[in-house]
């Protein structure tokens, strides 16, 4: 079971709210940390994709959770 | 006379040797050179209305989340989006590709369209106002961020926001209408040089 250090919910935001809110809570944790992202946005599944291969995150996991999705983030 | 014979056979021969050497690790050094450097992105903001105002802002601020160096030259009415009090209208006269749907009702009430006539948008006062609010809440029904907001997010994500002084003289303003944030008052001889040296430029 992974260790999420950072819990961002981004359900309900739209293109281009998740990217940023991601950005700015990856910025606060240190690295090696995990960052786990909820959102409802059909769009953040590439999204999320192209920002960690643009960042050098790596994207642990994405996974559809009910009504949206449950990404897993760990920080360069 | 032989020394010299052998000097520009060994410089024939080094030369096709370095040709090749260079032909290998040329492409390795170069893609290495192009993968760590950091891309950067201009854009040239010429539109005030308020479908207007989004595109720059949400480029400018995805791109910066993505680690780009990014900088917006707001320019003619591009301008007005840097004002202290943002308040970008938007009107469908003469803009026929905007969908008149309405945020609110039954589903079956929202996905209808609604084709008003020219004379109906030009003829009643306050038409602007009436489909900007319109269109503010379509996007605050889809959690699609403000232009204020995005423009904060752009701000805090080190976005450089560049005004155009010409347009600021020309159009009557007065720089404490703007933002405080505005990186710097510039002419076009000084973003072009930015412009040529990012890896995206765009005019919206």
């Amino acid at each position: 079971m992974t260790e999420v250090a950072q819990r961002l919910d981004a359900r309900g935001m739209n293109c281009p709210l998740p990217i940023l809110k991601t950005r700015q809570a990856i910025n606060r944790i240190a690295s090696g940390e995990v960052l786990e992202i909820t959102a409802t946005d059909p769009g953040s599944l590439k999204d999320m994709a192209a920002f960690c291969s643009q960042t050098g995150h790596h994207l642990l996991s994405s996974d559809t959770a009910g009504q949206g999705y449950v990404f897993l983030i760990e920080k360069a | 006379m032989t020394t010299s014979a052998a000097t520009t056979l060994d410089n024939v021969q080094l030369d096709a040797w370095l040709d090749r050497r260079l032909d290998d690790l040329l492409p390795e050094k170069l893609r290495k050179i192009e993968a760590s450097a950091t891309p950067s992105m201009s854009l040239i903001a010429t539109k005030g209305t308020l479908d207007w105002a989004y595109p720059p802002f949400i480029l400018a601020s995805t791109a910066a989340a993505l680690g780009w160096e990014v900088a917006i030259f707001f320019t003619f009415y591009g301008l007005l989006l840097l004002k202290k009090n943002l308040d970008a209208q938007v009107s469908p006269l003469g803009n026929p590709a905007m969908p008149m749907k309405m945020p609110f009702g039954p589903k079956w009430f929202r996905d209808r369209d609604w084709p008003m006539p020219n004379l109906l948008m030009a003829g009643i006062p306050g038409f602007e106002t009436l489909a900007t609010s319109l269109m503010k809440k379509t996007f605050s029904n889809k959690g699609v961020a403000t232009v204020e907001e995005l423009r904060t997010l752009c701000i805090e994500a080190d976005v450089k926001m560049i005004a155009c002084q010409m347009t600021v003289d020309v159009f009557g303003f007065d720089n404490s209408e703007f933002i405080p944030e505005v990186t710097d008052y510039v002419g076009a001889t000084s973003f072009l040089p930015v412009a040529r040296q990012s890896n995206v430029c765009l005019f919206i």
